[in-house]
């Protein structure tokens, strides 16, 4: 009986293992196939690659400081940019939307950063920006912060309504 | 400045038998004799014109954002008193169409009202002889829409200047324009700046001897400061005044003569930095200008050091956070002041200086007074650069004092900054004691009126790198407001003495400029909408009313072409207190706006967007 419930334990253990995997799974020969912009995307690979990835949003969150995204957005409440962590979005709050106008740019201040940033670094960055709204899975996202805390952690914020970050047609412009 | 043609247009007849009157008095004839010998009287008239046109600026007109190149926003207009200030009533008002942080002054002069918007920085002129003050042009500049992204204070902008039948603006994309005043027709662009690296123009010029002096934004963008004296007639660059480099850049040759020691030396603007930090070291020359006409001396503030993170950039910091006097000809500096040397706190000094005399009991002192965002009102001598006072007008944690024998400013060890460290409590906070809401002076009460706020902030300094066309700021910062006291107060400062007057507590930051008039009243308005009225000698408030959007614009007084005195301003919240209502912060990061944010989490709920002019008249 005994082993009986150790074997259920185990396998118990290994299917919770399993289920952990797309969040703890650190991947160090980025980016994935289909990770470049244009129609060839693979958004769904994206996503699992980058969006879950509880490694992939914290390194997104160190390179928001590096780069200086708080500069403009503060830590998602916003200042010369718009804020990110309402549910308010100019040009869109899909993944490929937000990789493009980080990448491209948007005529009204935000510079572009392809070409300064590796590929890999811009989806961390886009999946980061998608969980300040949480829009990215609870059980993925980083709560810790590495400095001075200056609004409620990731998975303490309120829900969107996820209809409201579906591709737009980038209208709405400020 | 001078009244030109439209004065004689408008010597009509009504005119001319007052003339008559006054005519029949001075010279005993009887009236019906004068008044038959109209071309006498047109003679008579025209002389008197003359003489009037001669006063600079006559007591019509606001021809400047602060009025008077003392910058003392006082107006010689007395009719409006304390006694009748109660029934101030709307005369008119003026939609901008535009939803952003209207800080400018209405400038008026010849018979027109002329206001600049935020970005898209859209000017309209007012014909104030008609009823209802219809427009009479209107001039679209089309700035380059990137130029709001880089903006990290709002896209807001000080005001137009009127000189010598033009109107002078800068634009936020980097470009200064000429206008004739009377048509709105373009003569002049002047471009200079890359709005890519984060550089923009919001201040308002300031015109001395047929020279446009603009200055550029930009310092938390390490945008490299400059002034630059434009020929008003050809828009072509005669002097450029860097805030860093070599002296010839920053144009220190042998008139330069600094009070202190600690600001003579070679280079200092090289050598007080890290090496090459000085090219990416922000202060930008976005503030106010004063001009003394007899010493010929302009005077005018420096940005803070960039990043803000103090410990990426060890030294003195030369120019940063300073005042310069220098010659309006040449550009050459006279005298450099170091308010805040290494700032650590964002206490940048470009705010107004208003120049005084002042009757010391040692003897009467040409002075300019400066109230800065370090937290103290300075008295400087304005001919040497010498200290005479400075003294706290808020809570300051963030230094002891200022050494009257040296210039220096003594930092409490215990607020300066390390990476990585949180540091509490640090009072002025970034936004400053004040910041750029001018001050205004009365000559009769003698007491300078400040608006400022009562802001201090915790803050982190983050490790962060130069990124062009990024902020370049490297500190986490939340404001929150001093302990045990309203965010914000008007305080009436008596420079002689140097303490208060009195003060008046205000819940909201008072982010508008002052007005004091000759009759004895200060007006200025609140973030919430209200525009007030206060009694100059003591505070008492005398008068309100309710404006559509928050005030963060500058008042001002003007004789209309009626022989009526008007109160004219702009109402629309925005600036960076009011940020978050002029563009959707969400207030739930406290670290929004640059920290600002965290104490105006309640300004949503009392007031909203929306530019509009409001006019005021006694019945």
């Amino acid at each position: 009986m005994c082993s009986h419930y150790l074997d259920c334990a185990a396998v118990a253990c290994a299917l919770l293992m399993l289920a952990a995997c797309e969040r703890e799974k650190r991947d160090f020969n980025p980016p994935p196939a289909g990770a470049s912009v244009g129609a060839s995307a693979d958004v769904a690979k994206m996503l699992d690659h980058y969006e879950r990835n509880a490694s992939a949003l914290a390194a997104g969150k160190r390179l928001w400081t590096w780069y200086n995204c708080n500069g403009c957005h503060a830590n998602g409440g916003g200042g010369s940019g718009p804020p990110l962590m309402d549910d308010v979005w100019i040009y869109g709050g899909d993944a490929m939307t937000i990789y493009r106008t980080i990448s491209e740019g948007r005529p009204n201040g935000m510079p572009a950063f392809r070409g300064r940033v590796p590929e890999d670094q811009l989806w961390q960055l886009t999946a980061y920006v998608r969980s300040l709204s949480g829009l990215a899975p609870m059980d993925a996202v980083t709560n810790r912060d590495d400095a001075f805390l200056t609004r409620p952690p990731e998975a303490m914020l309120d829900q969107p309504d996820p209809e409201r970050a579906r591709p737009s047609a980038g209208s709405g412009q400020r | 400045m001078r009244w030109h043609g439209p004065c004689l247009a408008s010597v009509q007849v009504q005119d001319l038998e007052a003339v008559a009157d006054a005519l029949a008095v001075m010279t005993l004839l009887p009236q019906s004799v004068l008044r038959r010998s109209r071309w006498l009287l047109l003679l008579f008239a025209v002389v008197a014109v003359a003489a009037r046109a001669a006063q600079t600026p006559t007591d019509s007109d606001w021809p400047m954002p602060a009025r008077d190149y003392a910058s003392t926003r006082y107006a010689p207009l007395p009719e409006i008193t304390r006694a009748n200030v109660g029934s101030l009533k709307l005369a008119f008002t003026f939609s901008t169409g535009v939803l952003r942080g209207h800080e400018a002054a209405p400038i008026v002069a010849a018979g027109l009202m002329y206001i600049v918007t935020p970005y898209p920085n859209i000017v309209y002129a007012l014909d104030l002889a008609r009823p209802g003050a219809p427009l009479k042009w209107k001039f679209e500049p089309k700035p380059e829409s990137f130029a709001q992204g880089v903006a990290l204070f709002d896209v807001v902008n000080r005001g137009v200047v009127y000189a010598d039948g033009k109107v002078f603006f800068n634009t936020l994309d980097n470009q200064t324009i000429a206008l004739a005043a009377d048509s709105g027709k373009e003569l002049w662009r002047y471009r200079a700046g890359n709005v890519r690296a984060g550089e923009t123009r919001t201040m308002a010029p300031l015109v001395v001897k047929g020279r446009v002096l603009v200055g550029n934004s930009g310092g938390e963008f390490g945008v490299r400061g400059w002034l630059t004296a434009l020929d008003a007639t050809s828009g072509k660059e005669l002097w450029r005044a860097y805030s860093t480099g070599s002296d010839k850049d920053v144009l220190i040759g042998d008139p330069y003569q600094p009070f202190y020691a600690k600001e003579k030396g070679v280079d200092l603007g090289v050598s007080t930095w890290p090496r090459d930090a000085w090219k990416i070291g922000g202060r930008s020359v976005s503030g106010w200008i004063s001009y003394d006409p007899e010493l010929d001396l302009i005077y005018h503030g420096t940005g803070n050091p960039a990043p803000w993170n103090a410990e990426q950039r060890p030294g003195d910091n030369k120019f940063t956070a300073g005042l310069f006097a220098r010659y309006s000809t040449t550009g050459h500096a006279r005298w450099f002041y170091q308010l805040s040397p290494h700032d650590e706190f964002d206490y940048d000094g470009a705010n107004e200086s208003l120049l005084i005399d002042l009757a010391l009991p040692s003897g009467p002192r040409k002075v300019l007074v400066h109230p800065d965002r370090n937290g103290y009102v300075y008295v400087i001598d304005r001919v040497t650069g010498e200290v005479i006072s400075a003294t706290p007008f808020v809570h300051i944690t963030t230094s002891t004092g200022v050494d009257r024998e040296t210039g220096a400013l003594h930092y409490a060890r215990e607020k300066r900054q390390r990476t990585g460290t949180v540091v509490r409590d640090i009072c002025p906070g970034a936004a400053g004691a004040k910041n750029w809401q001018p001050s205004a002076y009365s000559p009769r009460t003698r007491l300078v009126y400040i608006p400022h706020q009562n802001l201090c902030q915790d803050a982190e300094a983050v490790q962060t790198s130069y990124i062009s066309g990024t902020p370049y700021i490297g500190a986490i910062v939340k404001m929150k407001p001093e302990p045990g006291v309203t965010r914000c107060r008007l305080t009436a400062w008596d420079p002689l003495a140097a303490r208060a007057a009195w003060t008046i507590e205000e819940d909201l930051p008072v982010w508008s400029g002052a007005l004091v008039t000759a009759g004895d009243l200060v007006f200025y308005g609140t973030m919430d909408g209200w525009f007030k009225a206060l009694d100059a000698t003591n505070g008492h408030l005398l008068w309100q009313f309710k404006t559509g959007s928050g005030i963060v614009g500058q008042p001002i007084a003007y004789r209309g072409p009626d022989g009526k005195a008007y109160i004219a301003v702009l109402s629309g919240v925005g600036g960076w207190a009011g940020a978050v209502v002029a563009s959707d912060l969400d207030t739930r990061d406290g670290s929004a706006a640059l920290g600002f944010a965290n104490v105006m989490g309640d300004l949503k709920q009392r007031t909203a967007k929306g530019g509009m002019l409001y006019v005021f008249a006694l019945p």
